[in-house]
């Protein structure tokens, strides 16, 4: 049984007992423990289920690495699932559920597929699920939702309760990694004046050393820890971070840091989560390495542990797995938890060496313990079950016939170590196989590239290869030196001097026994979480799976949310293994940010609820919202669909106010329409290439709607053009295209006719802008200027249609366009901004008599279709030219080019073929679905029916009693009168007749008064 | 995360200051071009594993367009420079030379 040791324990402090529940059981831990530390302590040795076979788990590792302990933490609006016990810190009151059973983690029905195991290989789902094609949607699908995914999505229904910030760094010296080579690399670059970031992704500095031993400088580990901390806290140039995680290194020395400032203490206030977005000159990566496990039968039974973890829990936290170990190793290191273990008074039954000639020193120093060590030696098998009980002993190169049987409750593994070169990878740091200590380390020679072409991550100690304290050491100072320098800095590699037993030479073991028969091969773990086996891979592999990256995919191997730190390399020897190929040939699969799940919290930072994005407001927003604004998004801005009035529906309210409109009078917020001022000498010329249209002949006080295009032919915004002097154009562009056409102009402009004198400016917000809009438009505005005492000649002959004059209106200094995009009379209004509400107020106030309203945008959209006008976005989407919807009339014959011109001659843009806009009435006064296809006759290749057209734009008209749409039609305008099918999403087939696209007023009479 | 240098304003701008423009130097071809040209104009893209130069835009900064001359393999930034040109100045290619002997991209007009 798991248990709490009665001495050890450097990192918890006895005094203070912390009280956590586990699956709902009260348990008592100390402060300074992990959840997984505490759970040890209480016997939890049990903490989940693996992802496929549900087969029971316990902990393998004591940091980022562990793959099975995963558990749903907290509750209610705080409940985060997948989160690992061995980096969870222990709090008063935590609350942990274990993950991937049913109905509880002791009996779980879902382990019926560990006996279906032989009929569950790799690439299982692939072979099950392809026939037959109609189980798709209903059977195979909801089969795989249901086993699909890890852990329990918090509830949809609730917001995180937590607050998250981003946080910007900018340093000489990043170092990631706070064990004594981060630390030895952090004072060497420090001490040459630059200026240092460290970060350590535990609450307690100094990584390994402490827990493994050897001598610094003469002194213990911990006493050299304590002292360079002191020494580092005391420089102004160095800032160091613990709880911070280095999670992903970029281009040109762009880094990530996780920073998680209140999980270990909930309650305390302020963000969370903080994300350090780091811009270092320089990155020393002193991440450290990761144990490998031993691939051998019932590798994954609970109790059965990687050495260093094992040794970790007894010296950190004074947990045991156990009190009969036995040890299983291939290399030196192994023999230090042999020694820890007999230290703390715990019984090793036997400790079995690979290696034919067993070890060095430390074995020794075992062996005349009186631990009986047995070499040449492995594990056949792990007896199944929720703990271990029973492992039976082999000759390592043989098949695993087992020669003996011993009892143990743990069993501790160590296949040697692998550096953690994910920081280095991420940006392109290439990797070197070292054979001697059968891992991958960065290849100083093929370093990520910075801006100027030079490395920027420099990796440090064990994380580069070295595993011996002394040149873990003298390797971190010579990184620190080498970054300083690079930095612009003048730096000293001096090391501290570390001493540690020398090592004998490790075997790479890949599989125990070598030559494993099939049935230990298949209970021989490489992924825990994913669940994937020796003979997974190897399967993949006779299957002709022959890179590595597509075995990752059909296995699963590494893809799990610990993405392969212990399964990597064990897989991809057996792969090379298999495929007879060597380590190094078959390479690893990419590395890819960040190095640990962070929180989507962390990654939003500040920018969520209101913040999120920034929202534009029109001057006149806040009376909308006081006057039943119904808001809908239009771009960045909000702008009312309709005005609501109590007791009525929102579509009687967009009824009431076509009707309104188009008897009296109704006044639209048009502040939005984008308003740019194009001037300059060759602005004319300018805008002759931006419009289809000819601008530079409009004559001054005129008004012009034109077309814009993009190179590639296609129409991409429209709007009213103004003519305000000689040099001066206005240009009216849609709602969401302001921006998007002040860039396009830009553009040409800087970067194709640079040599043309002309100005842009995007003047949108520094307008208010009211369309008066219907038959009283032109009362109002009389009455007001009456009120006022005078003012612009708003009549026919002063200001005609498709005109513009400056003027005064009600005392308000304005610009007034006769232009109108509802067919009724109109006048839309320009006043500063500031001036908008009060003009608002006015129009409100003296349009009383008239009947005047405001109306929104579908109002708006409604009367645009009933006269046939296209709207940009609805009968236009990217494939869309303008002589695809009758608006030749608009497209110069004249001018020699303009942008698309070139574009829209192409083969497929004069094709007669293309469908055209037409006006669709269905048959009933029914409104056609939007979006619909019409069909014709015959089917294309994939025996769907051919379509010959769509609905672009499809309303009820309260105007004329019945439904209208716009749509695009194969020969549409030859086909007037005919009547084609629309099928629509619900089995009904809406039949239309193809009419003229005005449907309203088609003389165009009502605007021209 | 590039950091490109605005030859405008000075600025070491970030990549999220910035608007990736694709290819530079490109000769627009207009009407009376033939379909080759033009199609080549609209959509044949250089796609080089080294060399390469592009049009990026100062987007939330001072707004101007500019040229990068950059490694699209190691992403080493060879320099800036103006967008009112057809090719690239000759420091600039003195500047890719010294890194990069031999170099060659498609002809400059």
């Amino acid at each position: 049984m798991s248990t709490r040791l009665a001495t050890q324990g450097r990192l918890i402090d006895r005094s203070k007992p912390i009280e956590f529940t586990f699956n709902g059981t009260r348990m008592t831990g100390y402060a300074g423990d992990t959840l997984a530390s505490a759970l040890l302590a209480n016997d939890q040795l049990l903490v989940g289920r693996s992802f496929k076979y549900h087969r029971p788990r316990g902990l393998v590792a004591s940091g980022a690495e562990e793959p099975n302990a995963l558990v749903g933490l907290g509750t209610g609006d705080r409940f985060e699932p997948n989160q690992r016990a061995t980096t969870t810190e222990l709090f008063s009151g935590l609350s942990a559920q274990s993950q991937n059973h049913w109905p509880s983690l002791e009996f779980d029905v879902g382990v019926v597929n560990n006996k279906l195991a032989r009929f569950l290989p790799a690439g299982f789902y692939y072979k099950m699920f392809i026939h037959p094609k109609p189980f798709w949607k209903h059977v195979y699908e909801p089969i795989i939702r249901k086993s699909a995914g890890l852990g329990q999505a918090p509830d949809r229904e609730l917001k995180d309760a937590d607050t998250y910030e981003h946080f910007y760094y900018f340093c000489d010296v990043l170092v990631i990694g706070g064990g004594v080579a981060g630390l030895q690399a952090a004072l060497v670059a420090a001490k040459s004046g630059a200026k240092v970031l460290v970060l350590e992704q535990n609450a307690h500095w100094g990584g390994r050393a402490p827990v493994d031993g050897g001598t610094i400088d003469g002194d213990y580990p911990e006493a050299w820890v304590e002292q360079t901390l002191a020494e580092l806290s005391a420089m102004e140039n160095v800032t160091l971070r613990n709880r911070c995680m280095g999670a992903g290194v970029y281009d040109h020395g762009y880094a990530l840091g996780y920073e998680r400032l209140t999980d270990h203490a909930p309650g305390q206030g302020g963000p969370r989560h903080r994300m350090w977005r780091i811009r270092a000159k320089q990155i020393v990566t002193a991440t450290g390495a990761i144990e490998r496990p031993l691939s051998f039968a019932g590798n994954d039974v609970p109790g059965v542990m990687l050495a260093a973890a094992m040794r970790d829990y007894v010296v950190n936290w004074g947990a045991t797995p156990g009190k009969r170990v036995l040890v299983a190793t291939n290399n030196d290191d192994a023999y230090r938890t042999a020694l820890t273990l007999h230290a703390a008074g715990i019984e090793v039954v036997r400790v079995l060496d690979t290696r034919e000639t067993g070890g060095g020193a430390l074995m020794e120093e075992v062996r005349a313990l009186g631990i009986r060590v047995e070499c040449g030696r492995g594990i056949a098998k792990v007896k199944d079950g929720k703990c271990v009980t029973r492992v039976a002993i082999c000759a390592q190169n043989g098949q695993g016939g087992a020669q003996e049987e011993v009892e143990a409750d743990a069993v501790a593994m160590s296949g040697g170590w692998s550096p953690v070169v994910h920081l280095w990878s991420h940006c392109g740091g290439k990797l070197t196989w070292d054979d001697a200590q059968a891992h991958f380390r960065p290849d100083p020679a093929r370093p990520p590239l910075g801006a100027d072409g030079a490395g920027f991550v420099v990796a440090a100690g064990s994380a580069n290869g070295p595993l011996g304290l002394g040149a873990v050491l003298s390797d971190a100072a010579e990184a620190g030196a080498k970054a300083a320098a690079a930095a612009g800095f003048k730096a000293e590699a001096k090391p501290a001097a570390g001493v540690a037993q020398d090592e004998a030479p490790m075997q790479p073991v890949w599989l125990m026994p070598a030559r494993a028969e099939i049935d230990l091969r298949m209970k021989a773990w490489l992924d825990f979480q994913n669940d994937v086996k020796v003979s997974d891979v190897q399967l993949a592999a006779r299957e002709g799976f022959e890179s590595v990256e597509h075995t990752k995919r059909y296995t699963t191997l590494g893809m799990a949310t610990d993405q392969g730190k212990l399964s990597n390399i064990n897989g991809l020897a057996v792969l090379a293994d298999s495929l007879g190929s060597e380590i190094p040939q078959v390479g690893t699969t990419t590395f890819r940010p960040p190095y640990h799940p962070i929180s989507m919290g962390a990654i939003g930072g500040e920018a969520r609820g209101e913040i999120f994005q920034p929202l534009r407001k029109t001057p006149m927003h806040d009376w909308h919202d006081a006057n039943g604004a119904d808001w809908e998004p239009v771009g960045h801005w909000r702008r009312p669909y309709a005005f609501v009035r109590a007791g009525e529906s929102v579509k009687e309210a967009v009824s009431r106010e076509i009707l309104n409109t188009r008897q009296n009078v109704g006044l639209l917020d048009a502040s939005t329409l984008g308003k740019l001022i194009v001037k300059g000498p060759d602005a004319g010329r300018f805008l002759d290439m931006m419009y289809t249209n000819m601008m530079s002949t409009l004559k001054v006080g005129k008004c012009r709607y034109g077309l814009m295009c993009s190179e590639n032919g296609f129409l991409s915004d429209d709007g009213v053009v103004a003519r305000i002097d000689e040099e001066t154009w206005l240009c009216h562009t849609t709602t969401g295209g302001a921006d998007r056409i002040h860039a396009h102009m830009e553009e040409w402009l800087q970067t194709e006719w640079w040599d043309w004198k002309v100005y842009v400016a995007n003047v949108t917000e520094q307008l208010a802008q009211v369309a008066v809009v219907g038959p009283k438009a032109r009362m109002l505005l009389e009455k007001l200027n009456a009120e006022a005492g005078g003012g612009m000649d708003v009549s026919k002959e002063a200001l005609p249609f498709m005109e513009w004059k400056d003027g005064e209106i009600g005392g308000f200094k304005c610009r007034a366009y006769r232009i109108s995009f509802s067919g009724e009379l109109s006048y839309e209004i320009a006043v500063p901004a500031s001036q908008g509400q009060a003009f608002w107020d006015a129009l409100m106030a003296a349009g009383a008599e008239f009947g005047v309203m405001p109306y929104g945008t579908e109002c708006l959209h409604v009367m645009r279709a009933e006269k046939g006008f296209i709207m940009i976005g609805d009968e236009t989407d990217g494939t869309v030219i303008p002589q695809d919807l009758g608006l030749n009339w608009a497209i110069s014959k004249k001018k020699e080019d303009f942008i698309g011109k070139r574009a829209q001659q192409r083969s497929h843009m004069v094709d007669p073929d293309r469908w055209q806009l037409v006006g669709l009435e269905t048959l009933d006064g029914a409104v056609l679905p939007d979006g619909a296809y019409a069909v014709g006759s015959g089917v294309n290749a994939n025996g769907q029916k051919n379509t010959i057209g769509r609905v672009t734009s499809t309303y009820h008209s309260p105007t004329l009693g019945k439904g209208i749409a716009m749509g695009l039609v194969k020969h549409g305008p030859k086909r007037m009168g005919e009547v084609i099918e629309f099928p629509g999403t619900d089995g009904t087939v809406y039949k239309a007749k193809i009419v003229d696209p005005v449907f309203y007023d088609k003389e165009g009479e009502k605007q021209n008064v | 995360m590039l950091i490109l240098e605005c030859p405008y304003c000075g600025v070491k701008a970030e990549e999220t200051e910035l608007h990736a423009g694709g290819e530079a130097h490109l000769k627009r071809f207009g009407p009376g071009s033939s379909d080759d040209e033009f199609h080549d104009y609209l959509f044949m893209r250089e796609n080089p594993k080294g060399v390469h130069f592009e049009r990026w835009r100062h987007v939330t900064g001072c707004g101007k367009w500019f040229h990068a001359a950059r490694c699209t393999m190691t992403l080493e930034v060879f320099g800036t420079y103006t967008a009112q040109t057809s090719a690239p100045p000759q420091e600039i290619r003195d500047a890719i030379t010294a890194k990069r002997p031999g170099w060659s991209w498609r002809e400059f007009e």
